[in-house]
């Protein structure tokens, strides 16, 4: 069964639900859109993604009232080297929306959405261990899996995968 | 939110207030969970969980594997239903590969699927009720999970980590006599639901001790991530195998118990009642199960048969070729869910195109419903501490990969 090629022209995605929404409230925030293997993403600017996230939970005819998963993907040694990936269900529609954050290497940083979902806690704290990233407003940001007094960030690229000798 | 409690436990602000460990080696903190709480005498004020203390780093194993050898990997992360996480990884591989799984393959895979949410339900009931102080229950329990492991053991040749389910299909046949076996035991199994429910659901201490206990209400599950029986017994009606399904789950008839009021004892109804439907799905599976091969038609992907292999010049290539360089996987990313016994279970997996994983990420059901915690237990007793813990239904090893 071959694949058919993602899709990432906006207006043919426009109809989608979520997108509708965020092109209603605020086109400039949408930096990208592709729709690839029946599943549907969206790439936020960073300053805007707790709004988003509101905005998405909120809607009145088809809300995403769930946050599924929140994670990162480190594309280093490119630039913006991070994503993190915000994976949002809806309950009411079954429906599922991916939003997407890129950050630079430099001085990975995002608003946190734990006053949006209060489950976004423990996702946040692992994307902070794990990769580096943190999220201002988060209200415990500590490392959760690894020890408190591990150096480094397992997850990154640059780091091996039998860890420092 | 007021709802929202990551506390940070300091030390004791008052004189009434101590600070209490459970675990990270305590019986019923199932496996090496620690939680901290705040106690003034008997009543917990604040709890935080710690956990951390089984992560092993299984998603940056993943980024150094192919994509085949990820599989018995992802049996480790919940010892409890291997089966659930061999499907979950292999349908996201699947969708980002554009494979057809046969009819068969996808039968037999909601089959041992089922068998294996009864099997991580016996072992949540025995615990759970020994947990609460009800010792016979886990016996019980563990007579029937024997004869579910010895089922996984016929098929697989593993009692737990099965690796069974691979990339385009699944290993091997099932061995004669394999249907015989699985449909003995669904007809013995309603009647032993029957004795677990004899002696716990109307027994007056276990109602004291489970009813009207770690209340969650429906807005707190939802806000929190909880989900599977911990969303559902807030009354919440959510079950992706219904809703968003997978793997043919579209052909079977089922029920999706709802509690009311998001105590213990809902939750232990969602998952007793679960255990009923799962078994009618077995049924289900059985009956209707389909002729036909049981691996996809993709010899650049999935392994020939033996038989092939001494006969086929191109099949030892292939199986030559998918064993030392693996196979590549086009450039992209897949999110697919599946209903695990716990709740949601999703992988996240990110393709750029060689033959190697760029990223797997595990949603952890658990971690989510782990979240709930202080939600439930603030300004309670630490008797239902323990009560509530068992009703989360936790499995460390998926929590803290």
């Amino acid at each position: 069964m071959a694949i058919a090629p993602p899709i990432t022209d906006l207006e043919q995605l426009k109809t989608h639900p979520a997108l509708a929404a965020l092109l209603d409230w605020n086109p400039g925030a949408i930096q990208g859109v592709k729709f690839d293997r029946d599943e549907m993403t969206i790439v936020v600017d960073r300053t805007h993604i707790r709004e988003a996230c509101a905005l998405l939970r909120d809607h009145a005819e088809f809300p995403f009232e769930f946050l599924s998963d929140v994670t990162c993907v480190d594309w280093y040694p490119s630039e913006p080297r991070f994503e993190v990936i915000y994976h949002l269900l809806s309950i009411s529609k079954k429906e599922r929306v991916r939003l997407k954050v890129r950050l630079d290497g430099s001085s990975p940083v995002v608003e946190s959405i734990t006053a949006v979902w209060p489950a976004a806690n423990y996702f946040e704290r692992e994307v902070f261990d794990l990769f580096g990233v943190r999220f201002t407003g988060h209200p415990y940001l500590r490392r959760i899996l690894m020890p408190e007094d591990w150096e480094g960030n397992p997850l990154r690229k640059d780091y091996p995968v039998e860890g420092y000798r | 939110m007021a709802h929202l409690t990551p506390t940070p436990v300091i030390e004791p602000n008052q004189d009434r207030t101590m600070i209490l460990n459970m675990g990270p080696q305590h019986p019923s903190t199932h496996g090496v969970l620690r939680v901290i709480l705040e106690i003034d005498g008997e009543t917990v004020v604040r709890i935080m969980p710690d956990i951390g203390y089984l992560h092993t780093g299984i998603e940056k194993t993943c980024e150094a594997k192919f994509y085949q050898q990820v599989v018995p990997l992802t049996d480790r992360i919940d010892y409890l239903c291997p089966l659930t996480n061999n499907l979950c990884y292999a349908l996201a591989v699947e969708k980002l590969l554009g494979l057809e799984i046969p009819p068969k393959a996808q039968w037999l895979r909601v089959l041992l699927n089922e068998l294996t949410r009864i099997n991580s339900h016996l072992v949540w009931l025995g615990t759970h009720a020994l947990d609460i102080g009800a010792m016979t229950v886990f016996l019980y329990c563990f007579r029937e999970r024997e004869d579910i492991l010895r089922i996984f053991e016929m098929v697989s040749g593993q009692r737990m980590m099965t690796s069974y389910f691979r990339i385009g299909g699944i290993a091997l046949e099932p061995p004669i006599g394999f249907f015989e076996r699985v449909r003995d035991f669904a007809g013995r199994f309603p009647a032993r639901v029957d004795e677990y429910e004899n002696l716990l659901t109307g027994n007056p201490i276990w109602m004291m001790r489970t009813k009207g206990v770690a209340k969650l209400s429906a807005e707190d599950a939802v806000a929190l991530g909880a989900s599977g029986p911990t969303l559902r017994g807030s009354g919440v009606d959510l079950d992706l195998r219904r809703d968003m399904p997978y793997s043919g789950y579209e052909n079977f008839k089922f029920k999706v118990p709802l509690g009311a009021e998001g105590d213990v004892f809902d939750r232990y109804m969602c998952r007793v009642a679960e255990l009923r439907e799962s078994i009618d799905i077995v049924r289900q599976a059985l009956d209707g199960m389909p002729e036909g091969p049981i691996k996809a038609n993709a010899p650049k992907v999935v392994l020939p048969d033996r038989e092939k292999m001494k006969t086929e010049m191109e099949a030892l290539i292939y199986h030559f070729k998918i064993i030392t360089e693996g196979f590549t996987v086009p450039a992209g990313e897949v999110y697919q869910a599946v209903e695990s016994p716990r709740g949601e279970m999703g992988y996240y997996v990110v393709s750029d195109g060689t033959a190697k994983p760029y990223r797997v990420h595990m949603r952890a059901a658990c971690l989510a419903n782990l979240q709930t915690l202080p939600t439930m237990c603030e300004g309670r007793l630490i008797a239902d501490v323990v009560a509530a813990i068992g009703s989360i239904d936790i499995v460390l090893g998926e929590i803290d990969r």
